[in-house]
Formats: C-alpha cells, sequence, structure tokens
C-alpha cells in the first residue's frame, strides 16, 4: 500500500474545461456536486482506502523568521498569481494507477450544467519509511 | 454494561480519592484506569454496588501506582492500605471538580479537554475523536493540564463564569466523531445546575436546550443548513423547549441578568414562534441591546443588526452594520441577507460570494455559496 495526497488548487492548476465559478452555478448544481465529493469519500471508507479529507479556507498568509527578539515577518494575502491550495484527500491505495483512477474520478466531479467540471488535480506520493529488506 | 452510569460516577469517585489523601492527578488516573476495568469486567460479572466497586478499584489502581512510583524513587510507602472511613462524597466533590477543571490557569483547549475526562468520565481516545486529533496529542494536553492544576488547592472555591465557558464551548463544539459533545455538554451543565443555585447556569442550561431541540431541523439528510427562517419547526423537540422555557423562566425569575440568560430568552422568543413570520422580532431586539449592554460584544452587535433588520426594515439593519468591523466573523453574510431584504440581489450576491470564501466551516460555506448561485441564477432570469 501507498500513501497519496489528491490536491486541489483554487488557482495555480491548469484551467478547467468547464471553468465556471460556483456562485455561477444554480443551487442544486452546487448541492450535487458537494453530494459527489461526499460519496466519493464515503466509497474510499468502504473499500478501506480512505485516510484524510481536508477544504482549507483561501484565506492565509506567508509568515518567516525575522531574527531573534522580533515578531516574525508577515506577508499575504496572497497575491492572485500565487499558487493556492484549496484542499486534499490522501488515500491509501495498492498501486500509482488506482492513484490515478481515484484522482481522475474525483476530477470528474459534476459542476455548471451537470457536466464534469474536467478539474485538474495534483497526485503526490507520499515519501514513507524506508523498507525491512533492501537487500 | 451501563456506560452512562459509570460515566456519571466518575466524578464522585475522583472526589473520595481526593479526600482520601491521593493528589487529584493520581487520583484521576487511578479512576480512568477502574474505568476501563469496568468496561472489561462488568459485562460478565456484573457489580451489585457499582459505586462502591468502582471506588474499591480505583483506590487499589491509586496504591499500586503510588507504590510503583514510590519504589521507583526509593521513599518509604506512607500510603495506607486501609483508608481512613473519613467523609463520604458530596455534590460538593462534584462541584470542585468543575472548577477545578475550568481553573483560570489551564487554556480553553485544556480545560475542555479536562472537563470531559474528569468530569464527563470520558476516555482519552473518545476526546480525542471528537476533536479529531491523535490519542497521544490528547493524552499529552490532559496530562499537561493536570500537571498545570496540580497546585491547586481541591476545595478552593472557584469562579462558576469559567466552568460556563468550558461547558459553552463544549457545546458550541456540536457533533463530530463517536461522541456527541452537545448532549455531552448539556448533560454535564444539568448537573451542575442541579448541585449549584446560579441563575447563569440555569441560564446556559436554557440555551443549551432550547437551541439542541432544534438540531433535527437544523440540516438536511445531504449536511447542508437549513436557515432558522426555513426550518420545519415541527421537527423542533418540544420536551426540550419546554424544558428549557421553564428552566430560563426560574432563572430570570431571580432578577440577576446575565449573558447566557439573554442569549436563552432570545432562542426562547424564537422557539416561541408556531412560523418565522410570527416571529417577535421586537422583543429580541431588546434582547440583544440586553446582551449588549452585559457583555459590549461586537458579535451581539451584529446579530443585534439582522434583528433589526427584522424588526424594523433592512435599511435599518444596514445602518446598524455600519460602524462594525467588517473582517467580524459572518460580517459580509449579514450584509448579503440584508441587501437580499433590501431587494439589491446584485450586492448580496456579490457579498454571498464574499461571505462564502471568507467562510469558517464548510457546511457555511456550502451554503453562502449556493445563496450566491440561487441569486445569480435569478438575476440570469
Amino acid at each position: 500500500m501507498a500513501k497519496y495526497l489528491l490536491l486541489k488548487h483554487y488557482r495555480g492548476a491548469p484551467a478547467a474545461v468547464h471553468d465556471v465559478p460556483m456562485d455561477r452555478w444554480t443551487p442544486e448544481e452546487v448541492s450535487a456536486h458537494v453530494r459527489y465529493m461526499e460519496e466519493f469519500a464515503e466509497r474510499l471508507r468502504g473499500t478501506g482506502e480512505f485516510v484524510d479529507a481536508q477544504a482549507l479556507s483561501p484565506e492565509g498568509t506567508f509568515v518567516r523568521y525575522d531574527g531573534e527578539g522580533r515578531p516574525p515577518v508577515t506577508d499575504g494575502p496572497f497575491a492572485e498569481t500565487k499558487d493556492l491550495i484549496a484542499g486534499w484527500m490522501v488515500i491509501d491505495v495498492d498501486s500509482y494507477e488506482r492513484a490515478l483512477e481515484l484522482a481522475g474520478e474525483l476530477s470528474a466531479a459534476p459542476g455548471a450544467g451537470g457536466k464534469p467540471i474536467h478539474e485538474w488535480l495534483e497526485v503526490r506520493p507520499f515519501l514513507g519509511a524506508p523498507p525491512t529488506v533492501t537487500d | 454494561m451501563d456506560e452512562a452510569l459509570l460515566r456519571t460516577l466518575t466524578p464522585a469517585v475522583i472526589g473520595i480519592l481526593v479526600r482520601r489523601g491521593a493528589g487529584f492527578a493520581a487520583a484521576e488516573d487511578a479512576v480512568q484506569d477502574a474505568l476501563v476495568e469496568a468496561v472489561r469486567v462488568w459485562p460478565g460479572d456484573p457489580p451489585r454496588n457499582p459505586r462502591a466497586w468502582l471506588i474499591a478499584v480505583a483506590w487499589r489502581k491509586f496504591l499500586d501506582a503510588a507504590r510503583a512510583d514510590t519504589s521507583r524513587r526509593r521513599r518509604e510507602i506512607r500510603v495506607e492500605d486501609e483508608p481512613a472511613p473519613g467523609p463520604g462524597a458530596t455534590a460538593d466533590d462534584t462541584l470542585q471538580l468543575y472548577f477545578l477543571c475550568a481553573h483560570p490557569s489551564l487554556t480553553p483547549a485544556s480545560a475542555v479537554a479536562l472537563t470531559l475526562r474528569a468530569v464527563g468520565g470520558l476516555s482519552t481516545r473518545q476526546i480525542a475523536q471528537a476533536y479529531l486529533v491523535p490519542e497521544a496529542t490528547m493524552a499529552q494536553r490532559i496530562s499537561r493540564a493536570k500537571r498545570t492544576v496540580s497546585g491547586v488547592r481541591f476545595q478552593q472555591p472557584g469562579d462558576v463564569a469559567t466552568v460556563l465557558r468550558v461547558l459553552y464551548l463544549v457545546f458550541n463544539e456540536g457533533y463530530s466523531g463517536d461522541v456527541d459533545l452537545a448532549a455531552e455538554a448539556i448533560r454535564l451543565t444539568r448537573r451542575l445546575a442541579a448541585g449549584i443555585e446560579h441563575e447563569e447556569v440555569a441560564g446556559l442550561l436554557a440555551l443549551m436546550l432550547l437551541h439542541h431541540a432544534r438540531r433535527p431541523a437544523r440540516t438536511r439528510p445531504d449536511g447542508s443548513l437549513v436557515p432558522l427562517a426555513e426550518q420545519d419547526r415541527t421537527r423542533w423537540d418540544t420536551r426540550l423547549i419546554v424544558e428549557g422555557v421553564d428552566v430560563l423562566q426560574a432563572a430570570l425569575a431571580r432578577d440577576r441578568p446575565g449573558e447566557f440568560q439573554a442569549q436563552a430568552a432570545i432562542a426562547a422568543l424564537h422557539a416561541d414562534a408556531r412560523t418565522a413570520e410570527e416571529t417577535d422580532w421586537t422583543q429580541i431586539v431588546e434582547w440583544y441591546d440586553e446582551l449588549v449592554r452585559l457583555t459590549d460584544s461586537p458579535v451581539a452587535r451584529l446579530n443585534r443588526a439582522v434583528a433589526l433588520g427584522e424588526a424594523e426594515s433592512p435599511r435599518a439593519g444596514l445602518a446598524a452594520l455600519e460602524g462594525l468591523d467588517p473582517a467580524l466573523p459572518r460580517y459580509t453574510a449579514a450584509a448579503a441577507y440584508l441587501h437580499e431584504r433590501d431587494g439589491d440581489a446584485v450586492t448580496a450576491a456579490r457579498l454571498y460570494a464574499e461571505a462564502a470564501r471568507s467562510a469558517l466551516s464548510l457546511p457555511e460555506r456550502d451554503h453562502l455559496t449556493r445563496q450566491a448561485a440561487r441569486l445569480n441564477a435569478g438575476l440570469r432570469g
């Protein structure tokens, strides 16, 4: 088993095929989208492949150390050009192919007009623990 | 195996151990160990007197731990095997535990965790699940909290207000995971109210009961939020409403105003309206005035503005919003709502979308997005 992060971006990913802001959908389309995401997670719980899912607020700040005894420096909110993560799902699956298959399904969540959004999701493998047997 | 009974007995047994000379931290550990053993043993061999069983086993656990500790430190055993008869547990013991677990030296998160464990009798695992943190993190939070209060004398009188804040925090966390924190908060507040005559304890209990009564109507089966005005009021729990109103009236009769009583009074006025249109907004505004007077809280002012929008006019509500900090949580959502009531769908749609971006929870964000979507769909025609 290997863990993968399925990363969803507010900004920074290539544009989706059906790229319509959510507040331009109908309320029913919003509900259908939410339901699709929930059922997807529920199904992965059922197959034993779900680890975690979280959504992030778009509000954020960059912070860095500014020397002893000084308050940290902050920068932000992020400029429009910067990459902005919307949320993630962590899955634990048998293969990279399975991770791609699931990411593809998640990207097909319905959007405006009930059509799949075809949004880009980033799939990132976790670095795991070193194996016990190496020779 | 009656888990509810077990958990009810927890604070009293801790109190008894403390009276016999155990420190609070050691007593609390011993009782947790005894609870674990009860869960294991009781189903096959239920005790005739569960309370006496728990006291005996917890005391034994305490002695075992004290001996292990003592021998580790190569000191003499100073604890007697047979405890002096001593005073039995009193209602005061439980009350003292509430005070200790909400001690002002604790951070809110620590006070909440310690209260749920020592007063509520929940396991560390259950508390960790309820707050979605790893069990080891919660265990550490609890043991640090116990260290923090280790120097506090058990019998020291505490401040009811700090206890109420902790219980309010637990209630507001609502429901996640296996433990229903709202129901747990009500159980703990009920017990507190039974042990102490205090109008704000009653006020908080009433507030919890009246809000809990609406819970069945507050979300749709798919988890989406239903605003108060759109809730199916036949699904409100009338038994809880009746109890909440009774508790509140008894509290108000004491004529010592407080913020929880004021909030409960607002909830009671909503509960009293059979339809959203029958809501007595004028009285609600008066209670918000009272709440602002008592707390000077910007959140109360924000809610007052929304109520004023109903009682007088959306314009009056919008005027009341002016002067408040737009960074306040739900400020933009309130402004969106008032603009919609005022007939300005374009501004409202824009503000709902903006509010969705700064929402504090996923259900709220989805709700606000749907509101923006609904208005935009209407504008498209």
